[in-house]
């Protein structure tokens, strides 16, 4: 009785209390290579999706958190990166003049942002400022699966629904996104030449923000195994040393 | 016989004793300490909470040490924690989580006293110290949930400190004198951080009280009788402390299962998108142990009376030693007690259920119900309970609790 008890309560303080239901639509559900206890990220789909980023998302959308050297996780080496880094433009430290000129990014720089500021975003936007992408999947409730709903969501606006400027996507909260569809399949060459449909692209783009999101995810999953390997092991023995010295207490 | 041994040994720890005797206090309230026998896992939660309180100072200091205080740099602070401080997110995951498993053992330590009556004489004190930790728990939580600057914390903030407002006259002044300006900005930012860097050291403090206070009368116990004499108890060590460390392996084998794979469960996804004071969030909901009481707040339709109604929730528990006029401690034998603790377990979670859901609609009432069953509970039902309440005999000892079947 006690013990059913116990488990209940625990069941219900681990239950996240569920957040405010809205009329948006639950995204669709998609076993990506990095969910479960034992998922790992396909890097071969996190380079792709880089890409993809590269090449569509990141005219408007930044990823300021993430450093080109942390592109050495998903399996570039110091040249490559280097070589990713040196097509964007920083600014250098002043030189002996006051004067700060741009130099090229290089391994330990940041990810350049493709606008100056916020409010240049916004001019070149329609006002609507494009967010930054590092944490976008950690951001959003189930991000993951969100995410490829939204970019395979765009659909025809239904009848007397009026979308302003923007466009109609069920899986956007109030149904209005100010972005414009991103990616419609066959809009890239992939360098490994996997074949370029819309799906793969979402999937390739999802893959590479969740690591860009949770960069330590393949590590702590892997780790976690062995830490809670460890602790059941661990508190089986003192289970065994309590029922031992308790036996003579009456 | 152990005591006579330290004693004759001229041992480096005697000489140490004899001059400073850390080594016979620590023997005499962690060691020898007698302790009723029959102590059940119920009992394990107070030393657990220790253990949290301790995780969570070592952490926190470790993450100050990488941290910003500054509304231009907190919330990258925190990233940079995450990517590029050596084995930060691991760090920063135990903290997050460690807090909501300070609270889950806290909660479960308090719903333990009120089943077994451990609040009645002489442990009013021992009570009232608890409910002062629980304060400052609260005030800590808040103040910490405020430092990564995203979304939540922001606007969690404005929230909880706008109540302040509420007080007649001088409402306007105090909340500027708690922002230090007249927004939540940057000097509330690091007061916050300053603060929450304080209370948890004087959470220390009065944990230290609360021990001393528990070691005078010592453990309360199922039975909720008093020990009959030395049969009924057995020494700390090595009985409690085996079986604190038991109960402290299935502790961290439930907490590190969450921080390792999912560290964010517990957590807001908001709290990601930095803080942008032009953009309110659809809900703002606060982290999940303080959701009863955000019930409490919004059942009432009246901004100063949510605000006594939320602080009273906490405050009529100092009162529940003299509300409770039952002379019988544990619910065992108190039939009716029995079932109204477990009606009141339910309140609290059905509070909690509506403090996450928006105020409109079903919820509302329901909250207001469950508002309203939540001071029934300890204001009439408690006291009359004592008086009309037909309890069970108690054991004449805790060596001998089968007489009372």
């Amino acid at each position: 009785m006690k013990k059913k008890l116990f488990f209940i309560i625990l069941i219900f303080l681990f239950c996240k209390l569920g957040f405010a239901a809205s009329d948006v639509t639950k995204p669709m559900n998609y076993k990506f290579s990095f969910d479960g206890l034992l998922g790992s990220l396909d890097k071969n789909s996190a380079q792709r999706g880089l890409q993809v980023f590269t090449e569509v998302c990141a005219s408007c959308h930044g990823l300021k958190h993430l450093a080109y050297r942390n592109l050495e996780d998903i399996g570039y080496d110091k040249n490559q990166i280097n070589n990713i880094a040196k097509q964007f433009l920083v600014d250098d430290i002043p030189d002996e003049n006051g004067e700060i000129k741009k130099r090229n990014a290089i391994y330990s720089d940041n990810f350049v942002d493709p606008y100056p500021n916020e409010e240049a975003a916004k001019a070149a936007n329609n006002g609507a400022y494009p967010p930054d992408l590092t944490l976008i999947i950690k951001a959003r409730k189930d991000g993951a699966n969100y995410l490829r709903s939204l970019l395979l969501g765009y659909e025809d606006t239904p009848e007397g629904f009026d979308v302003g400027e923007g466009y109609y996507n069920k899986y956007m909260p109030g149904k209005i996104i100010a972005m414009p569809q991103p990616l419609y399949g066959e809009d890239i060459e992939y360098q490994d030449g996997t074949n370029p449909t819309l799906e793969q692209e979402v999937i390739d783009v999802v893959t590479f923000l969740t690591w860009a999101s949770m960069p330590e995810l393949e590590k702590r999953k892997s780790s976690g195994i062995k830490v809670v390997i460890f602790l059941v092991v661990m508190t089986f023995f003192f289970f065994l040393s309590y029922r031992k010295i308790w036996k003579e207490i009456k | 016989m152990k005591k006579e041994n330290i004693k004759n040994s001229g041992s480096l720890l005697n000489w140490i004793d004899y001059r400073l005797p850390i080594i016979s206090m620590l023997k005499h309230s962690a060691v020898d300490y007698p302790t009723p026998k029959n102590l059940n896992y119920w009992w394990n939660f107070g030393s657990l909470a220790g253990f949290f309180l301790l995780v969570q100072i070592i952490t926190g200091i470790i993450l100050s040490m990488h941290y910003t205080a500054h509304v231009d740099h907190a919330f990258s602070s925190i990233e940079h924690i995450m990517r590029n401080v050596n084995h930060g997110w691991l760090i920063r995951y135990v903290h997050m989580n460690g807090a909501s498993f300070f609270f889950i053992v806290v909660y479960i330590h308090i719903f333990r006293g009120l089943y077994y009556g451990s609040y009645k004489a002489p442990r009013e004190l021992l009570w009232w110290l608890g409910i002062i930790i629980l304060l400052l728990m609260m005030a800590t939580a808040f103040m910490g949930y405020v430092l990564p600057w995203g979304q939540m914390s922001f606007w969690g903030a404005t929230v909880i400190t706008n109540l302040f407002s509420a007080i007649p006259l001088i409402g306007e002044s105090i909340v500027q004198w708690l922002w230090g300006g007249y927004s939540v900005d940057n000097p509330t930012l690091s007061r916050f951080y300053t603060l929450h860097f304080l209370l948890p050291f004087l959470i220390v403090g009065v944990v230290i009280l609360h021990i001393v206070a528990l070691h005078t009368h010592g453990s309360n116990n199922p039975l909720g009788i008093d020990r009959k004499g030395p049969q009924d108890s057995i020494p700390f060590h090595p009985y409690y402390t085996v079986k604190d460390f038991f109960g402290l392996g299935v502790a961290l084998t439930i907490f590190f299962s969450v921080v390792f794979f999912a560290p964010d469960y517990l957590g807001h996804p908001d709290n990601y998108v930095p803080a942008d004071p032009l953009k309110t969030p659809a809900h703002i909901v606060p982290e999940w142990y303080f959701l009863p009481f955000y019930a409490i707040l919004r059942a009432i339709p009246d901004k100063l009376g949510g605000v006594i109604a939320m602080f009273s929730a906490i405050f009529v528990l100092f009162l529940l030693p003299w509300l409770d006029t039952s002379k019988v401690r544990s619910a065992t034998f108190r039939p009716i007690y029995k079932i109204l603790f477990w009606i009141f377990a339910i309140d609290a979670i059905i509070l909690g259920w509506i403090g996450s859901k928006p105020a409109e609609g079903t919820y509302i009432i329901i909250g207001r119900l469950a508002t309203s069953y939540y001071f029934l509970h300890f204001l009439i039902l408690m006291p009359l309970l004592g008086y009309f309440e037909k309890t069970k005999p108690l054991p004449s000892s805790i060596s001998k609790p089968v007489l009372a079947e």
